[in-house]
């Protein structure tokens, strides 16, 4: 592979290779593999999921391939090279002059998403093959399945923001299908549509940024890279060019940002992600907590010199971005707190932990953001699967920790200890991979002189670790209640309240082929099958370890995701070798010698080159802060316990029914259990008002206004035209357009069966009326 | 302008390919429905092969010349010639009015609307076919506004007789409107003739030679050919004839209606009104865009407001044909690409809901939403084809929809040269969010029709259960093609593009690049 030719003697070559290069296959693997199952899949031996497991093993394949390839390519460079991305790009369409590409762009931070969701798809996948067993929409929900992978993966390798948009879009058409995927119920499909619409409310935000980034940019890009203004590496290197118009960027990377609130949960528009756990287990788990609901996390880091630039991170005081992801951080976490439902618990906690990502990069922690959705994919699926395994197992497909569950340590083993070491790395007990991503950004918020902000995320850490252990608590601990306890009372459960479709299991067992679930309430709880425990027990192993792949504490020899993912900030220089379609861009990198000096990047306006990422601080890892955090999420954790035991299990008078008896406490009960009535705002103010009165309004005004006039025309011009037919000259008007006439008198004899005349009658006026004024215009006119 | 003139008798045999058919059927007697439907097939076959041929022989590295170009005398008394020809612009529109037809030929083999008369209806069809085709490739004001005209007869009588209950109204009110709006048409080109020296109604020559109107007379001959568009289009406040017209009309009238007959107005912006009166058409492209832009908002609305699905199907063209008017009133190219992007893909995803909703009226002899239900229970295989065209629909990435609705946003950013930015940049904010409202109302429209139980109320009284079979043959048949076509296009939109885009860049040279 001679793709990179160097020219400057103080550079390494870069080293590339086959995964590198046919990166691009990774997506269209699944896609492939998705036509197939919708084509073929019913006839398979397997109903497809046969293919869906093959594909998502093939892209992880590849994705590792060009890992390991990536990791040489760092290697091959020198310490203050920057790591140029292997991008390819293809000739898609052209309008009006422009030419719009396709192609990958392939860097640290896409390899490493890349690694991840196909990565948690894989397990995932062989996880449903025995969860969704016997399900009567087996072979849709593989199909759906495999594409959103496709989806998402063509996403995250995007070299452009067309085809960004394109995987995002397709995501959120896979979360509508698979949150939807037990549609027979109502519950189900609302919840599809209200994740869909929600998302698309924050996608037009999307639509503007790119819209305006590609205008300013695309200038400037043209001229010195020349790509178009979609390219995210033409869009990171002009907004650090030091050329952008700052109140562009600056509503550009709001407009984008609106979109990530959308798609990542953060608030306001964080409501849809709870009642997304509408879908199967598995959808909740890769979907809507490990991967999709990362993508915005993802643009943020992805495009971030967009971000830094446009938003002023790292200036003084906080900016959109802070200060969205640490409301997101406490008020979801709160929201945590009244929940039954343990997947609902998750998905809240999934929500906080975005929002901590969007500090981190709102605060210039870029890396530690990056690496905290890397170990965080690994113990959320996890803890998703776990919840999965109980409700499949042992709680007769409830979801509700405080009625169906309780004591499960005991016959769940496996299920138990994998949940107990995703929550240790969820709240982020050292040496759990949860602590080196999230003390990180908390560590470097503060580093960045946001100390107010660096406050709430340790409120926040405080939180995770309460919440968690009540929700472990609950679960694993105290007396089996409810169908745990063996008990078959789930007639008389409510299906609104464990929302899982399996619980509406009347109907579901009369639609289905002879159910094959084995945990019908008879057996009683029990451990889950293989194809359940293996996939909880690998993540876990990952949850534990994944953290040290990024071990601040240990120095920096343990930092490899900086050395691997962060790009370099450093400028590069002698660009504009572009290549044609189809081949690699090849440009030479810069002379070394102002190296060892502060790098410009973000800073100032590069002088003689680009730079493609700002340059960020890190901050040093000091134990006693470290101490520090776990000091925190010990205390919340031990609060928590104790609460708990007290109340769900020691049934202590003094806290049963507190919220009763203390108004304070139970009005902001009721407003936590509300979810801050956002949801009242949005579904029965806003959505309301624009589908009934709006609409009635918009409607009412067509028929009876628009409408009105023209019948209210019509009936006049009916009157007037009996004047006109008699007082105009016919011979005038036949003279000249003679032609309009008779073709009018034709038209109107044609029309005569069916209208007794009256059209040929109103045309043959129409007409005349024409002819005499087109007359009336040249008159006055020559 | 440039012109080839080889094979100059391809569009004329092209398009009165279908007259023949028609001939034939009138001299069969009536009681023979098989033969009729044959020599219906058979015509709009050999139409089609006809219309690839031409496909086949269009020089695609000269898209942006006319082509096959034939220039005869015609009526001399008024200077009008039988001046044919196709470009870059005329010929996906050309094409897919032969696809259409076609398909809703094959969709009525099992499908002739009450009250029967194959006969009659099939002959219709032709001649709307043969109207449809000689409006894209006259060149000529006056046998473009023949053809124009001629569209409006078979469709009148499709909806005054095949129609549903108020077909009486509908029928009349569309007829009148469109009539109302060719008045101002016709008085628009008979203007602009006598300013050109009374000399030709040569689309050519009348481009070269518009130069010498008074700018304020361009900008009230603008306004009669903006009025006969927009009521074709169909634009803000021109639209009310379209919900009553798409919901009275037989299933493949609404298919035609929506898939060929709104693109006669955006079409004849494009290579009528934009080039003959460049400086008119920039004083009025605000308020182009402006109508677009409400129309966008408002056919949204007025969707949500909808209880009958074929109506809502109907409003939702309104919203839609505000991107594509959108896409024009920039007059940049890469506008005006979008606006033809977007109207061939309107043209085979609303065709493809209308098909849908025929279906759906067949089955459940309701179309009222609150009825309907669990379709995909019922009939998954229809079910999965209206989420399909749903989403194609809504634009999303990856289908045909999109490409036309996201440059459309796209280039209100960046109007051409004159026209003001804030206002174009504050139509792109208000179109982005009438995707968001395009989402709410397909979504839901889909998940009330296609999710939850099946509600028999609908049909007790009809309680047979075969009656709802899935998707039969003729209409796999009839679909197939289109729904290909939404996601082949969605792929690799540069099918379309790079046919459109050089044609499209010469329509534009009278605005200076």
């Amino acid at each position: 592979m001679k793709l990179f030719a160097s020219e400057s003697e103080v550079l390494a070559p870069l080293v590339s290779g086959w995964f590198l290069e046919h990166a691009w296959l990774i997506p269209v693997v699944p896609v492939i593999a998705f036509a197939l199952i919708i084509l073929f899949g019913k006839r398979l031996p397997m109903k497809g999921s046969e293919l869906g497991v093959l594909s998502m093993l093939s892209s992880l394949v590849l994705a590792a391939g060009a890992g390991y390839q990536w990791i040489q390519r760092t290697n091959s460079a020198t310490e203050e090279q920057f790591v140029e991305p292997v991008i390819k790009s293809w000739s898609w369409w052209r309008s009006g002059g422009f030419d719009f590409g396709i192609g990958q762009h392939i860097d640290g931070l896409s390899v490493l998403v890349l690694i991840v969701v196909a990565f948690i798809s894989t397990l995932v996948q062989i996880y449903s093959l025995e969860y969704l067993r016997g399900d009567r929409r087996y072979t849709h929900f593989f199909a759906a399945l495999t594409l959103f992978s496709g989806g998402m993966l063509a996403m995250v390798l995007a070299d452009n923001m067309i085809l960004f948009l394109l995987g995002w879009e397709v995501m959120g058409l896979c979360s509508f299908m698979l949150i939807g995927h037990w549609w027979e119920d109502d519950a189900n499909s609302k919840a599809a549509l209200k994740a869909f619409f929600t998302v698309r409310t924050g996608d037009a935000g999307l639509l503007v940024g790119i819209t305006m980034l590609y205008f300013s940019a695309n200038d400037w890009t043209q001229e010195h890279l020349g790509v178009s203004g979609f390219s995210i590496r033409g869009i990171s290197a002009w907004a650090l060019s030091g050329e952008p118009n700052s109140t562009v960027i600056t509503i550009s990377a709001v407009a984008l940002f609106i979109a990530c609130i959308g798609k990542s949960g953060q608030f306001p528009l964080h409501t849809w992600l709870p009642d997304a756990m509408a879908g199967p287990t598995p959808v909740s788990s890769l979907l809507h907590s490990s991967t999709m609901v990362v993508a915005g996390v993802y643009l943020v880091a992805r495009l971030y010199p967009v971000f830094f630039v446009g938003l002023d991170i790292l200036g003084s005081g906080g900016n959109l971005i802070m200060i969205i992801g640490a409301i997101t951080i406490v008020i979801s976490a709160a929201l945590a707190f009244v929940q039954n439902d343990i997947k609902r618990v998750l998905a809240y906690s999934t929500v906080s932990q975005l929002g901590y990502m969007m500090l981190g990069l709102g605060a210039g922690a870029w890396l530690p953001a990056v690496f905290h959705i890397f170990t965080h994919a690994f113990f959320k699926a996890c803890l998703f699967l776990g919840a999965g395994s109980i409700s499949h197992s042992a709680s007769h497909h409830s979801f509700d920790m405080k009625r169906d569950m309780g004591g499960l340590r005991k016959v769940m083993p496996i299920t138990f200890i994998t949940w107990v070491i995703s929550t240790l790395a969820l709240c982020g007990v050292f040496p759990f991979s949860g602590f080196f991503s999230k003390d990180e950004i908390i560590d470097n918020v503060g580093h960045n002189g946001y100390t107010n902000f660096m406050i709430i995320g340790l409120v926040g850490a405080f939180m995770t670790a309460a919440y968690m252990t009540r929700a472990t608590y609950l679960t694993f601990f105290g007396e089996p209640r409810g169908a745990s306890a063996g008990e078959n009372s789930h007639d008389s459960h409510d299906s609104h309240d464990s929302h899982d479709a399996h619980a509406t299991h009347d109907s579901h067992d009369s639609h289905d082929s002879p159910a094959t679930h084995d945990s019908g309430g008879s057996h009683g709880p029990h451990e889950s099958g293989l194809l359940i425990t293996v996939p909880l027990m690998i993540l876990s192993v990952l949850a534990l370890s994944s953290g040290f792949l990024n071990a601040t504490p240990f120095g920096e020899s343990w930092e490899r995701m900086k050395l691997w993912v962060e790009p370099r900030a450093v400028e590069v220089v002698g660009v504009t070798h572009s290549g044609g379609p189809g081949e690699a861009l090849i440009i030479t990198a810069p002379g070394a010698e102002e190296s060892h000096s502060e790098s410009v990047c973000g800073s100032a306006t590069p002088e003689s080159g680009i730079c493609y990422a700002p340059q960020l601080k890190h901050a040093p890892f000091k134990w006693s802060k470290a101490i520090l955090s776990m000091f925190i999420v010990f205390l919340g954790a031990a609060l928590s316990w104790i609460l708990s035991l007290l109340l769900f299990t020691k049934r202590d008078r003094r806290l049963v029914g507190l919220t009763q008896r203390v108004k304070v406490l139970g009005l902001g009960h009721k407003f936590l259990v509300n979810k801050y009535y956002l949801d009242v705002l949005y579904e029965k103010v806003i959505v309301r008002s624009i589908a009934y009165p709006i609409a009635s309004a918009a409607y009412w005004f067509n028929q009876n206004i628009l409408d009105g006039i023209l019948h209210g025309l019509a009936n006049s011009t009916k009157k007037l035209s009996g004047w006109v037919y008699r007082n105009i000259d016919q011979r005038v008007v036949d003279g000249t357009v003679n032609n309009s006439a008779t073709f009018t008198k034709s038209v109107g004899t044609a029309a005569q069966p069916t209208q007794s005349g009256k059209v040929s009658q109103y045309g043959a006026l129409l007409f005349s009326a024409a002819a005499v004024a087109a007359l009336v215009l040249v008159i006055i006119n020559t | 302008m440039n012109m080839l003139q080889e094979n100059n008798w391809l569009l004329s045999l092209g398009t009165f390919l279908p007259m023949v058919g028609v001939v034939l059927m009138m001299l069969m007697p009536k009681a023979q429905d098989q033969s009729v439907k044959l020599v219906a097939l058979v015509t709009s076959i050999a139409t089609l092969a006809v219309g690839i041929y031409t496909a086949f022989k269009f020089d695609f590295n000269q898209a942006e010349k006319m082509q096959f170009v034939a220039n005869e005398k015609w009526i001399s008394v008024i200077k009008s010639s039988y001046f044919i020809g196709v470009d870059g612009i005329s010929l996906p529109l050309y094409l897919l009015s032969m696809v259409i037809t076609l398909l809703v030929v094959i969709y009525s083999l099992d499908h002739v609307p009450s009250p029967g008369k194959p006969k009659a209806f099939f002959s219709l069809l032709l001649v709307l076919q043969t109207g449809m085709a000689g409006t894209f490739i006259a060149q000529d004001l006056i046998l473009f506004f023949v053809f124009f005209e001629l569209v409006l007869l078979p469709m009148f009588f499709m909806i005054g007789v095949w129609g549903g209950e108020q077909r009486q109204y509908a029928s009349i009110k569309f007829f009148l409107y469109t009539m109302f709006g060719s008045a101002l048409m016709l008085i628009a080109f008979l203007a602009l003739f006598f300013k050109t020296g009374a000399e030709s109604f040569s689309i050519p020559y009348l481009i070269e030679n518009s130069g010498s109107i008074a700018k304020n007379i361009q900008i009230w001959i603008f306004a009669g050919m903006f009025v006969g568009f927009a009521v074709k289009v169909p634009m803000f406040p021109f639209h009310t004839w379209l919900p009553d017209a798409h919901t009275q009309a037989p299933t493949q009238g609404s298919v035609i209606l929506a898939a060929i007959l709104l693109k006669l107005g955006t079409y004849g912006f494009v290579r009528i009104a934009l080039p003959i009166l460049p400086i008119a058409a920039r004083e009025w492209a605000p308020y182009i865009g402006g109508l677009a832009v409400i129309g966008i908002i408002y056919g949204a609305l007025g969707c949500l407001a909808q209880t009958d699905m074929k109506r809502l199907i109907a409003f939702s063209s309104v919203a839609h044909m505000g991107f594509v008017m959108l896409g024009i009133s920039t007059l940049t190219s890469f506008g005006i690409n979008a606006a033809m992007f977007g109207m061939v893909a309107h043209g085979l995803i609303t065709g493809m809901l209308f098909f849908v909703a025929g279906s759906v009226k067949e089955r459940y002899h309701t179309l009222e939403i609150s009825k309907l239900g669990g379709m995909l229970t019922q009939m998954p295989h229809l079910g999965w084809i209206f989420g399909f065209c749903t989403m194609a629909s809504l634009g999303l990435p990856g289908l045909a929809g999109f490409w036309g609705e996201f440059p459309a946003i796209l280039s209100a950013y960046s109007p051409a040269t004159g026209l003001n930015e804030t206002v174009f940049r504050v139509f792109m904010v208000i179109a982005a969010l009438g995707t968001v409202l395009a989402a709410a109302y397909l979504l839901w429209l889909y998940q009330r029709i296609a999710f939850g139980t099946p509600k028999n109320a609908a049909h007790d009284d009809h309680s047979s259960h075969d009656e709802l079979h899935d998707v039969t043959i003729y209409e796999w048949v009839a679909w197939t093609p289109l729904l290909i076509a939404i996601l082949v296009l969605g792929i690799v939109p540069n099918l379309l593009f790079k046919v459109l885009d050089p044609a499209v860049q010469v329509t534009l040279s009278a605005f200076g690049g």
